[in-house]
């Protein structure tokens, strides 16, 4: 039994991954936080915190709270800024021989196009995650991401920019997401992300308060992946260009479904927290799947759904 | 730090509401200080839970194994039901599996001057204060307990510390037990009697301004453990943060009770908007 190990690489926007899963922005910080407990060189791409031109303060206390199958968050976008995330952060990426994802997010326009200026000539990102979909934060993110003709604007100013691979992260508190899909790839992006938080809410019953600060925040986990998977299946008929899946990822099977209706790579978020090396586990199970299957190449799954 | 898959050894209910687990956790106690903690959750598939931050009461050894091989190494927590994910945890039994992460977070820094050592705890915010009476008494430091609480189901594990051969004077609310009032009664007599002293504090966060009041009038060195609804653990998820001193919205300061604390000086913190804001120990129990 020496059987061939079967191919887990994918192409997403141009960048070859050893293996489609990366971590959610914002649930694993700059990528050092959870060196301790992940290889990450086993990753298929690190993703960053979202960052925006100058750093952010977030939101008040308390900013998370669990909810059924989930969590709640409003951290409010809180980052080092570019600057010092270039000065700072970048530096142990040198490191690492997995492509580094920025995210990040402005509160004007003007702040998208300068951020995206200044990552051209930082060598250890990879690729670009433009953030349109916060939902936690008034500027920036959501207002850019609900709208078609701004989420295009904001994608054509970044995409003149910047030349690197430029993926796009859409919101699910949309009428219909595959509209603003469209939108995007259009307006150039190379790849689509979806889906970020739905907007929740939870009260303190005693308190009668919201259970955070900022009343509403975004709700992650396994609660909203039937809602993930199905706006993935329907981003996919949309657009041409590759799509990451995320949305509640806990285990391969979790992913596995992303990738049948067609992502071409995933996220994990909210998994990340409740076992630092949940992204091992998956890349390890996508792989044993494969072998049960009979299929030696990752690519032969993805967009596979019967239908 | 590390991530332990491993069983619970016991799990008992040693006051009203008040549990004490003890966890296999093999070469734990030998990276542990006092003051750190850890992220604990019920290994089970649903409902899915983040894991709940726990400061380390003690570590140990069982007996009789310890004489032989292999050792069976421990690490105890003190806590209180206070939610769903602690009530979850309460029903658990010895040989029921968690995944413990730890230890986390920066812990008690214990300096070598010669003043007197005055641990103030507030109910469960007694927990990170026995490892730094262990500490300070395996120093030779003369070491003080406070202990305050409600009433006499909340204060607990105090002839633990006795053990040690730490001094120990209870308050309560309702005098139910040892001397009626407020600890920080207690601590500006200890303070008075004192030529000289450092404060170590845990508990509600009423308590811990007061207390903060107390020791910067009178310029006395404070160490406060802080708890905080915490996701990751490590300083990634940024949802445990506290303000730091200088804190403004142009200029934030925030902290993350996970890596920079959650044991952090007096002097690191914003008092007067952490106070504000209510911020810190929920429902009177430090580490729910």
């Amino acid at each position: 039994m020496n059987a061939k190990r079967p191919n887990l690489s994918v192409d997403v926007a141009g960048i070859r991954l050893r293996n489609p899963v990366m971590p959610a922005s914002g649930t694993f910080g700059y990528g050092e936080e959870y060196a301790p407990f992940v290889d990450l060189n086993r990753l298929g791409a690190i993703v960053t915190k979202g960052l925006s031109l100058n750093p952010k303060a977030g939101n008040p206390m308390p900013r998370i709270a669990e909810t059924t199958s989930g969590m709640l968050n409003a951290i409010g976008l809180q980052n080092v800024g570019i600057d010092a995330f270039v000065a700072k952060k970048c530096p142990y990426y040198r490191e690492v021989a997995t492509p580094v994802f920025a995210n990040f997010f402005g509160n004007t326009l003007e702040e998208y196009g300068e951020v995206a200026r200044r990552l051209c000539d930082v060598p250890e990102v990879t690729a670009l995650e433009l953030n349109i979909s916060c939902p936690n934060v008034k500027q920036g993110g959501i207002v850019f991401g609900t709208d078609p003709k701004a989420a295009a604007e904001v994608v054509s100013l970044v995409r003149k920019a910047n030349a690197k691979p430029l993926i796009v992260k859409l919101s699910p508190n949309v009428t219909d997401i595959t509209v603003i899909a469209r939108a995007v790839e259009e307006a150039g992006a190379d790849a689509i992300s979806c889906i970020n938080t739905l907007t929740g809410m939870a009260v303190d019953i005693r308190s009668r308060r919201p259970k955070i600060a900022n009343r509403t925040g975004g709700l992650s986990g396994p609660a909203i992946r039937p809602v993930a998977v199905r706006m993935v299946h329907q981003v996919v008929q949309a657009v041409k260009v590759p799509v990451i899946g995320i949305g509640g990822i806990m285990t391969a099977a979790d992913a596995l479904e992303f990738l049948i209706v067609g992502a071409r790579a995933v996220q994990v978020g909210t998994a990340n927290f409740i076992d630092p090396a949940a992204m091992l586990a998956i890349i390890d199970g996508i792989e044993a799947f494969l072998a049960e299957e009979g299929l030696d190449d990752i690519n032969q799954l993805i967009g596979s759904l019967q239908v | 730090m590390k991530n332990y898959q491993t069983i619970i050894l016991s799990n008992q209910e040693i006051a009203p509401g008040y549990w004490r687990m003890r966890i296999l956790a093999p070469g734990f106690a030998a990276v542990a200080h006092p003051g750190q903690f850890v992220m604990l959750r019920p290994e089970q598939p649903l409902p899915t839970m983040l894991r709940r931050p726990f400061g380390i009461f003690r570590t140990g050894c069982l007996p009789p194994e310890c004489s032989g091989l292999p050792p069976r190494e421990y690490m105890e927590l003190l806590y209180k039901v206070v939610g769903q994910g602690t009530r979850i945890m309460s029903e658990l039994h010895a040989g029921d599996r968690v995944e413990l992460l730890g230890p986390l977070g920066r812990g008690f820094a214990v300096g070598d001057n010669a003043c007197a050592k005055l641990l103030v705890g507030g109910g469960i915010g007694l927990v990170p204060l026995f490892m730094l009476a262990e500490a300070l008494i395996a120093a030779g430091h003369r070491v003080r307990l406070l202990m305050g609480g409600r009433t006499r189901d909340d204060i607990l594990a105090v002839t633990e510390f006795e053990r040690l051969g730490v001094e120990t004077y209870v308050s309560t609310d309702d005098g139910s037990l040892g001397e009626e009032g407020l600890v920080t009664n207690v601590l500006e007599r200890k303070l008075d009697e004192a030529p000289c002293a450092e404060v170590f504090a845990c508990g509600p966060m009423p308590m811990l301004a007061a207390v903060e009041r107390i020791c910067s009038a009178r310029n006395v060195p404070l160490q406060v453990s802080l708890e905080a609804h915490m996701a990751c653990g490590v300083g990634a998820c940024l949802g445990c943060v506290v303000k730091g001193a200088g804190h403004s919205d142009q200029r934030p300061n925030y902290l993350c009770t996970c890596k920079e604390g959650p044991v952090f000086a007096a002097g690191q913190l914003d008092w007067g908007r952490a106070a504000a804001s209510g911020e810190g120990c929920a429902e009177g129990g430090c580490r729910q």
